[in-house]
């Protein structure tokens, strides 16, 4: 459990670690937190040529308030976030979803953009991201570009990043008024990858009428899975119980998981069904915020 | 011999503190990986990607070729330790197919290693492997006891008529008539998945060769350094005393794999005698993971006949155990053989094994070793029974017990040294008594119906066992007296975090009547004790430990007669305070120990003893117990169910616990909650998963989950104390109680949680899909539990 051997560059631009990228394109690999990357090293799953550290980039650790949200630069590790009472405010999905990533030792090197970039299928963040209508900022020598959360993850560990692409942040708006969210994970141990996993937010007018609704499951897809069917059925409608058996049922019908050595596609899919439940269940029981504040 | 007033000081039975502690937890412990050799080369085995395959090459040029590379062998390239490595533990109907070291003709299991990389690091070896070409025939393979056994199956091992090991049955009174005359009988099967050790440090070995004494040292993570010195004396054709076997006073973690012998560790002291230069191989985690010895794979076929009053009249279980590619040694089966009956007096008894060899990594011990198994045969059979006759399951176990008053208590069995099987000592109604009294049982029952009647899923597990432990053949323990007036305690066996500097530490300081900071414990080193066994079996307080104790009243005979010529006294009573020795009635006429060791120890050249001085302060005492002494325990748990995810959480657990005399409670408490912790992975977590051809398919903690801290419930211990009197100490073994039983404790308390559903869970570990897949028969039409 030695990797292979590699070239370590530590740019101090992110011009510089273009370059690095551009030169050896679809030979290196970018260092962040290195939680998944540096195992994946050891057990020379990966064996690139260089390794590009980029944790000397300057203006990338600090989450930056925008016009419409918040922006998390690469640098910015998964326990900053949960710790950041702006971050985990503005998105309470962010913290709910934090606590079941791996473990705090972890989460303190892990960044949320390093997440993202690794796009494992059974990953938290992920999904939460494509529940917020995350966008990503990817860098090139190219130039810039933004490209939303449902168009960057592809397939289990392969994502819209061209090779020569660096991924330098994420944007997150501020949800509407009337937002509420919720969590749901099952794992075999805490802080393992899901075995399903459901985020959701609805907005609701004043009548209780859902008039926004976002529902993305982990682990049961190469992909964050928008679970669209179980979204329609809700849109429009109150979060009865007779909605949310509905949605429950689309939700379990629209997730196609694969079965393997853990658990089988049918216990997958009906933790699908599960878990959106007990997420609508505390939408439905939460009393929308009127308006969101920001610090 | 002069007599001396008893010592008010007890150590033996005192929670004091770990020695060890200090350097563990401040970082600065010395394992294996740490050892300062200078120049050392690191080593790399390439190993087998098929669980069966004919060789038929290996290139190994290109390899040997690159940079940093010392050398590359394979099992071809030396014929001279290609000898077979004897099992631990025989019988006369093994069917033995012995392993060698590094084989040059087939490989028997995924990880089998082929050949050795030894380069100037760990990196150039792994980059090195990659270079090795090795062209297999692929065979065909069996991955599990039931594929072995199956008619026209592969053949692990050419030349056999079947995959069959061994087969036993042992009997005791008329089990299949009474068996046929029971009112009823039940009849389930069980299995019980493979689990490992996991110890936090993986195995490793290191050697040195001194060309110019032809002395080899060997540093290895074992648990039994004398047990790999002989071994490797014999593959060697050496003479033990040229090999010296040292066990760093720090190992991570042994838990029985580590005390058996593997090819790595005969390979690694041969090459570095080849180059004349240290070589060290630290197994890393994916390789522990294919190449350590698991245990466990068990199917249980049992049945159960007793009365309308719930009295059991027979038992008859036969199972079938994996052996894994080569017999290690049949200490685990063998065990669960005689495990069977536990704390229940069963008249009829027929117990059976079929051992088969299957094309996955061997087995061995793993804490708990062969029993948790049986109790799971057992326990849940008693809980069945007593469902069958409505009767309160632990009103079924009262019926059963044998009774304090029937020690020693002949079971029936035969024991696997062909003795009959004898429990010495125990009191299994007491102990489930204060286990039911902890856990509040009444109580517990109550919230039970509660919540049922609000359609939630409680249940609760109870599970008794009995564990045959201080095992033979004997155990040592050498006293010397230093220049300092320091006493040296020398044990043969080796720890893994028991705390032997500790606990014999103070087993020396009563025996000696001295001052625990004027001893100190040194382990696990052939060069200072001829003779031993081994740290397993939850034997070496049991073994060691009176060794230490008479070891040490003769080292303070010796010391009194040389302080009584040396004070020129006949007083009748010395005592030892300090570093002194003195008169009782007369503090003003003492010597102090280093005295003793100057006058007697040290001497002067040419000069003769004084009377009555004896000449060289040391002993030794080797124990040798009559058989094993039994210890015990029932635990006891309530568990809920969510029935959606199958999510099962453990409400309250109590073990109850009987280890006869403690000698530090405080280490025994640790042993017993760290074993729980195996044992929870053994219930509800640890499952290594191989296809049908043999592939590990679970071969990283990402796939394998061994429980963490966050997994481990809270548990509350009771311990009784039944004295052992097959030794002076009273004692018994603590290792492996907290793994035994938790497995059935918890699968009762799942089956009767589902009670109301009528569902049944019969393999191990139980995982939520598997409650699921219990509770609901259409998981796979996307129609959910929560329709219900």
């Amino acid at each position: 459990m030695k990797p292979g051997r590699f070239t370590y560059h530590a740019p101090r631009s992110v011009d510089e670690a273009l370059a690095v990228l551009g030169q050896h394109a679809g030979d290196a690999k970018v260092l962040a937190g290195g939680q998944s990357l540096v195992p994946l090293l050891n057990f020379r799953v990966a064996e690139p040529g260089h390794l590009v550290d980029v944790n000397r980039l300057p203006g990338l650790s600090e989450p930056v308030r925008t016009a419409t949200g918040w922006h998390v630069p690469a640098l910015v590790r998964q326990r900053a976030v949960e710790r950041s009472a702006a971050l985990t405010g503005a998105f309470p999905l962010l913290g709910r979803a934090l606590h079941e990533v791996a473990h705090p030792q972890i989460r303190n090197r892990g960044t949320l953009c390093g997440s993202l970039a690794h796009a494992d299928a059974a990953a938290e963040l992920p999904a939460v991201v494509t529940a917020l209508d995350g966008r990503l900022r990817i860098a090139s020598p190219r130039g810039e570009r933004t490209v939303a959360a449902a168009d960057f993850f592809v397939f289990h560990l392969t994502t819209a990043l061209e090779d020569d692409e660096l991924l330098l942040g994420v944007d997150l708006d501020d949800l509407p008024a009337g937002t509420t969210t919720s969590f749901h994970e099952f794992a075999g141990r805490r802080g393992d990858f899901a075995l399903a996993a459901v985020a959701g937010q609805a907005t609701r007018d004043t009548r209780g009428v859902v008039t926004r609704c976002r529902l993305v499951a982990a682990g049961v897809a190469g992909t964050p899975l928008r679970l669209r069917a179980a979204e329609d059925v809700l849109l429009g409608a109150r979060l009865d119980d007779s909605a949310l058996a509905a949605a429950t049922r689309a939700a379990a019908r629209e997730a196609r998981p694969t079965g393997d050595v853990h658990a089988s596609a049918g216990y997958r899919r009906d933790l699908v069904g599960t878990l959106t439940r007990r997420v609508l269940a505390d939408i439905a029981a939460a009393v929308p915020t009127e308006e969101l504040t920001h610090a | 011999m002069t007599t001396t007033e008893p010592r008010t000081q007890k150590m033996i039975g005192a929670s004091v503190l770990r020695r060890e502690d200090r350097r563990l937890l401040t970082g600065a412990a010395t394992y294996l990986d740490d050892l300062e050799l200078p120049g050392c080369y690191e080593a790399a085995f390439v190993r087998s990607p098929h669980a069966a395959a004919r060789i038929v090459s290996i290139d190994t040029s290109a390899a040997a070729a690159m940079p940093g590379v010392l050398g590359v062998w394979t099992g071809a390239d030396l014929p001279e330790i290609a000898k077979g490595i004897p099992p631990k533990v025989v019988h006369p109907q093994l069917r033995d197919v012995p392993r060698v070291p590094l084989p040059a003709d087939f490989v028997k299991f995924v990880g089998e290693p082929v050949a050795v990389v030894v380069a100037t690091s760990r990196y150039v070896a792994e980059d090195a492997l990659d270079l090795v070409e090795v062209e297999y025939d692929v065979l065909p393979a069996v991955s599990s006891t039931g594929a072995a056994l199956a008619a026209s199956a592969p053949l692990v091992h050419e030349g056999a008529e079947n995959n069959i090991a061994i087969h036993v049955v042992q009997t005791a009174g008329d089990p299949a008539a009474a068996m046929d005359a029971a009112p009823h009988r039940l009849r389930e099967r069980f299995t019980v998945a493979r689990g490992g050790g996991h110890s936090m440090e993986t195995r490793g070995v290191a050697a040195r060769f001194d060309p110019t004494t032809e002395q080899l040292v060997v540093w290895d993570t074992t648990q039994s350094p004398h047990y790999v010195r002989n071994t490797l004396a014999y593959l060697y054709d050496m003479p033990e005393d040229g090999i010296r076997v040292v066990a760093p006073p720090d190992v991570g973690g042994g838990f029985g794999p580590k005390a058996q012998f593997y090819g790595e560790e005969a390979v690694i002291p041969w090459v570095a005698r080849l180059l004349r230069n240290p070589v060290k191989w630290v197994e890393d985690r994916r390789e522990n993971f294919v190449a350590t010895m698991m245990e466990r794979t068990q199917v249980h076929d049992v049945e159960i006949g007793f009365d309308d009053d719930g009295h059991i009249l027979a038992i008859r279980n036969v199972f079938e155990h994996d052996q894994g590619a080569y017999c290690a040694g049949l200490q685990v089966p063998m065990i669960t053989l005689s495990t069977l009956p536990g704390q229940y007096r069963i008249p009829n008894i027929h117990t059976e094994l079929i051992a088969c060899y299957t094309n996955m990594v061997p087995t061995s011990s793993v804490r708990g070793a062969g029993r948790p198994q049986a109790v799971v045969a057992m326990e849940r059979m008693v809980d069945r029974a007593a469902e069958h006759l409505g009767m309160d399951p632990v009103e079924f176990r009262r019926r059963n017990l044998v009774q304090a008053d029937e020690f020693p208590y002949r079971v029936g069995l035969t024991f696997r040294d062909g003795s009959p099987l004898t429990y010495d000592s125990g009191n299994f109604p007491l102990l489930l008594e204060k286990t039911l009294s902890a856990f509040r049982y009444e109580e517990q029952r109550s919230l039970q119906a509660a919540a049922r009647a609000e359609g939630r899923l409680v249940g609760i597990g109870i599970a008794a066992y009995v564990e045959g432990c201080g095992l033979g053949p004997y155990e040592g323990s050498r006293y010397r007296l230093l220049n300092d007036g320091t006493v040296l305690v020398t044990l043969a066996a080796a720890p893994q975090g028991q705390g032997y500097e500790t606990v014999y530490a103070q087993i020396a300081a009563d025996a000696l009547g001295m001052d625990m900071d004027l001893i100190r414990v040194t382990t696990g080193d052939t060069s200072r004790i001829p003779f031993g066994q081994g740290t397993f079996a939850s034997r070496n307080t049991a073994t060691a430990g009176p060794a230490t104790l008479q070891a040490g009243q003769e080292m303070r005979g010796k010391l009194l007669q040389v302080a009584e010529a040396m004070l020129k006294t006949s007083a009748a009573s010395l005592t030892i305070r300090g570093n002194r020795v003195e008169v009782t009635d007369d503090p003003t006429r003492s010597v102090s120990l280093r005295d003793i060791a100057g006058a007697a120890n040290v001497g002067k050249h040419g000069i003769t003893l004084a009377p009555g001085i004896l000449p060289g302060l040391e002993t030794t005492v080797y124990f040798a117990p009559e058989r094993a002494a039994y210890a015990s325990g029932t635990h006891a748990v309530a568990v809920e169910i969510d029935p959606e995810t199958g999510a099962i959480d453990v409400l309250r657990y109590v073990i109850g616990h009987d280890c006869g005399n403690v000698m530090n409670p405080m280490l025994v408490d640790g042993q017993v909650l760290g074993g729980f912790a195996h044992g929870v992975g053994n219930a509800m977590y640890e499952e290594p998963f191989y296809d049908e051809t043999g592939q590990p398919q679970s071969t990283s903690y990402l796939d394998y989950s061994l429980p963490s801290s966050m997994e481990v419930p809270p548990v509350e211990l009771v311990h009784i104390h039944t004295p052992s009197p097959l030794n002076p100490l009273g004692a018994k073994g603590a290792g492996e109680g907290g793994t035994i039983p938790v497995p059935a404790a918890i699968a009762n308390a799942v089956e009767d949680a589902l009670r109301p559903f009528g569902a049944r869970i019969t393999s191990l570990p139980i995982t939520p899909p598997k409650i699921v897949d219990a509770l609901s028969t259409d998981d796979l039409d996307g129609t959910g539990p929560w329709h219900g």
